[in-house]
C-alpha cells in the first residue's frame, strides 16, 4: 500500500515538478495577474469615479482638454491597461467554466480576446489623440 | 452515484448541486461577484464609446453624452455604478482572503453583510452627488 502511494507520488516527472507549471502550463501566472490588476484598479477606480463625478454635464472641449492633460492621460492609460487585462482574465475563467466542447470553447476564447483587444486599442488611441 | 473503474456503482461525495444547495450569503455573493464582473465587461463598451466620442467632434460627443443622459442611459449608469461598487468592495474582500484574512465563517458572513450594506450606501451616495453636480 505504501509502495503504491510512492509510485503515485512519482508519476509526475522531476522536470515537471521543478517547473511547477501544472496542467494548465502557466502555473500561477493567471491567478497572480488577476490579483495584480485588481490591486492596481483599486486606486485607479476611485480616482476615475471622482473624476467623472467632477465632469458630469461638462462641455466637450472641457472634457477633452481634461483627458488630454499629462497626468490624467497617464492615469487613464494605466486604468484601461489594468481594466482590459483584468477583464480578459476574468472572461477567460467564465468561458472556461461554462462553455464545454473543445472547439466552441477555443472559438469563444479567441473571439473574447479579439473583442477585448479591439476595445482596449480604441480607448488607447482615443486617449492618445487627446493627449498628443 | 457513479461507477468505479470496475463498473460497480459507488456512492461518492458530490460537489453541491446548485438546485438542491441551500443558498447562503457566501455562495450568493460569490456568484454575484461573477455576474457583476460580466456586467462591468459589457459596461466597458460605454467607457470606450465615451473616450472615442471625446476624441472626436462635438457632434460625436453630443451623441454619446445624449445617450448617457437619456432615461435608458441613466438607468444603465445606475446599474453600472452599483455593479462597480459591489465588484470593487467584494474584490477587496477577496484580496483579504488571498492574503489569509477573514476566512472564518463568522468573519466571512460579517464581511459579506458589510459589502452589501456599503454597496447600497456608496451607490446611492455616488448617484446623489452625481445628480446634484449634473
Amino acid at each position: 500500500m505504501s509502495a503504491n502511494k510512492m509510485e503515485v507520488a512519482a508519476m509526475r516527472s522531476a522536470l515537471g515538478r521543478a517547473r511547477g507549471l501544472g496542467s494548465a502550463k502557466t502555473g500561477t501566472a493567471h491567478w497572480w495577474a488577476q490579483r495584480l490588476t485588481a490591486i492596481a484598479l483599486v486606486p485607479l477606480a476611485i480616482w476615475f469615479v471622482l473624476a467623472v463625478l467632477a465632469h458630469l454635464g461638462a462641455p466637450h472641449a472641457e472634457v477633452a482638454h481634461w483627458i488630454g492633460r499629462p497626468v490624467n492621460a497617464v492615469l487613464l492609460l494605466a486604468l484601461i491597461v489594468a481594466l482590459f487585462h483584468h477583464l480578459q482574465l476574468g472572461s477567460q475563467v467564465v468561458i472556461e467554466d461554462y462553455i464545454h466542447g473543445e472547439a466552441l470553447r477555443l472559438a469563444a476564447l479567441l473571439l473574447m480576446r479579439a473583442v477585448v483587444a479591439l476595445l482596449f486599442l480604441a480607448a488607447f488611441i482615443a486617449i492618445l489623440r487627446m493627449a498628443l | 452515484m457513479a461507477r468505479n473503474s470496475d463498473g460497480k456503482w459507488v456512492e461518492r461525495p458530490l460537489s453541491p448541486h446548485l438546485q438542491v444547495y441551500r443558498p447562503q450569503i457566501t455562495s450568493a455573493l460569490s456568484i454575484f461577484h461573477r455576474i457583476t464582473g460580466v456586467g462591468l465587461g459589457i459596461g466597458s463598451l460605454l467607457l470606450v464609446w465615451w473616450l472615442v466620442a471625446a476624441s472626436g467632434t462635438d457632434a460625436d460627443y453630443a451623441r454619446a453624452a445624449g445617450f448617457i443622459g437619456s432615461p435608458l442611459g441613466v438607468l444603465l449608469l445606475f446599474g453600472w455604478t452599483a455593479a462597480l461598487v459591489y465588484h470593487f468592495l467584494n474584490g477587496i474582500r477577496h484580496l483579504a482572503w488571498d492574503a489569509g484574512f477573514g476566512f472564518e465563517r463568522a468573519a466571512a458572513h460579517a464581511s459579506g453583510k458589510l459589502v452589501v450594506i456599503m454597496t447600497i450606501v456608496l451607490t446611492l451616495l455616488v448617484f446623489v452627488v452625481g445628480l446634484v453636480i449634473w
